[in-house]
């Protein structure tokens, strides 16, 4: 059976699981993504706080330093790579955000559009009057 | 040959070992893609909660809002302690790989205690902002908050139990490889936990002080 294991092991991916290598490598991968993540995390609560660039560029800013530290968690925790034992892993992923983004950015078109062509709720409440 | 592998092996996993490509996968990597399917789907179900936060972030009904009300200092200990405890989870599912008993247990339990104490953290702030009148019920901006933070702090407690249940496990029988497969569902959930919480502090609490 721990040959077949080996087998799979180096046809597919379980989503997690990471190629074989020393505990010493595995580690040092560990700490490579603690370390990309805190820089992220730092980056993004020091520009939330600072007077020091250009205010209106600070949400562009803390979003695009968020989905990169959720990149870095992907593929330093959850070891999701674009190798390709991994691509029904990846797959999958790509299925979630598409839907992610349906749902996040067709909610707020949606309920934008409907703020600026509805009336404001005290005179609908008005005219029902 | 044939004739032999197919009564003591019903999966043919013995011709796949010849062939390559074709045939099941191991048990392993098909519990870990189910797993990862169930939190896609759970990320989806944040998405929601996102996108309602996302919408009724102006609707305070004339109450406090996000930059009165949030702090930062507090924020940032909780991502450390999340931070933190996603990387001893990692070196958790190291120590479970090599089966060493003493560093599964010592990882397992510095994950756990810097879980709870994001958890006693959060705690304290929710009871804050209910004793300063800006419950749940106050508006509906206070309501989205709530329940998207809520529903990712209770995920955390239900990660916490799982992750005792865990060790307990392992301490009462040993690293089988149906419990390394549980191990290996629970390690992919606490990193897709720490996921979901880069989206909480950068959308929640960073924009919402800094806009």
């Amino acid at each position: 059976m721990s040959e077949l294991d080996e087998v799979h092991r180096r046809l597919e991916h379980a989503p997690g699981d990471e190629e074989q290598v020393s505990v010493r490598l595995r580690v040092l991968g560990y700490l490579i993504g603690l370390a990309l993540a805190i820089v992220l995390t730092a980056t993004s609560f020091f520009i939330a706080g600072t007077d020091l660039v250009w205010q209106p560029s600070i949400p562009v800013a803390i979003i695009v330093l968020a989905i990169a530290q959720m990149g870095v968690h992907l593929v330093f925790f959850l070891h999701i790579t674009t190798g390709a034992d991994n691509t029904n892993n990846v797959m999958a992923l790509a299925f979630g955000l598409l839907i992610v983004f349906l749902v996040i950015g067709g909610s707020l078109w949606i309920m934008a559009n409907l703020n600026q062509h509805m009336l404001p709720m005290d005179q609908i409440m008005q005219m029902q009057r | 040959m044939s004739l032999a592998v197919a009564q003591d092996d019903p999966h043919h996993l013995g011709v796949l070992a010849k062939v390559g490509h074709e045939g099941p996968a191991s048990k392993r990597i098909v519990t870990g893609y189910g797993f990862w399917i169930f939190l896609l789907s759970d990320m989806v179900m944040f998405s929601c909660f996102f996108a309602a936060y996302a919408v009724l972030l102006g609707q305070t009904a004339g109450g406090p809002g996000g930059a009165e009300l949030f702090n930062l200092n507090n924020v940032a200990v909780e991502t450390a302690c999340l931070l933190l405890s996603s990387f001893a989870c990692g070196m958790a599912s190291i120590a479970a790989e090599v089966r060493s008993h003493l560093w599964f247990q010592v990882a397992m339990a510095v994950t756990c205690v810097l879980g709870l104490a994001f958890l006693a953290i959060e705690f304290h702030e929710f009871a804050d902002l209910v004793a300063r009148g800006a419950g749940p019920s106050r508006s509906a901006f206070l309501s989205a908050f709530f329940t998207l933070v809520g529903c990712h702090g209770g995920h955390v407690s239900a990660g916490i139990l799982w992750l005792l249940t865990m060790m307990a496990q392992v301490y009462a029988k040993g690293f089988r490889a149906d419990i390394q497969r549980r191990f290996l569902c629970f390690a992919l959930f606490w990193h897709a936990l720490d996921i979901i919480w880069v989206a909480v502090f950068s959308v929640v609490y960073l924009l919402g002080s800094a806009a």
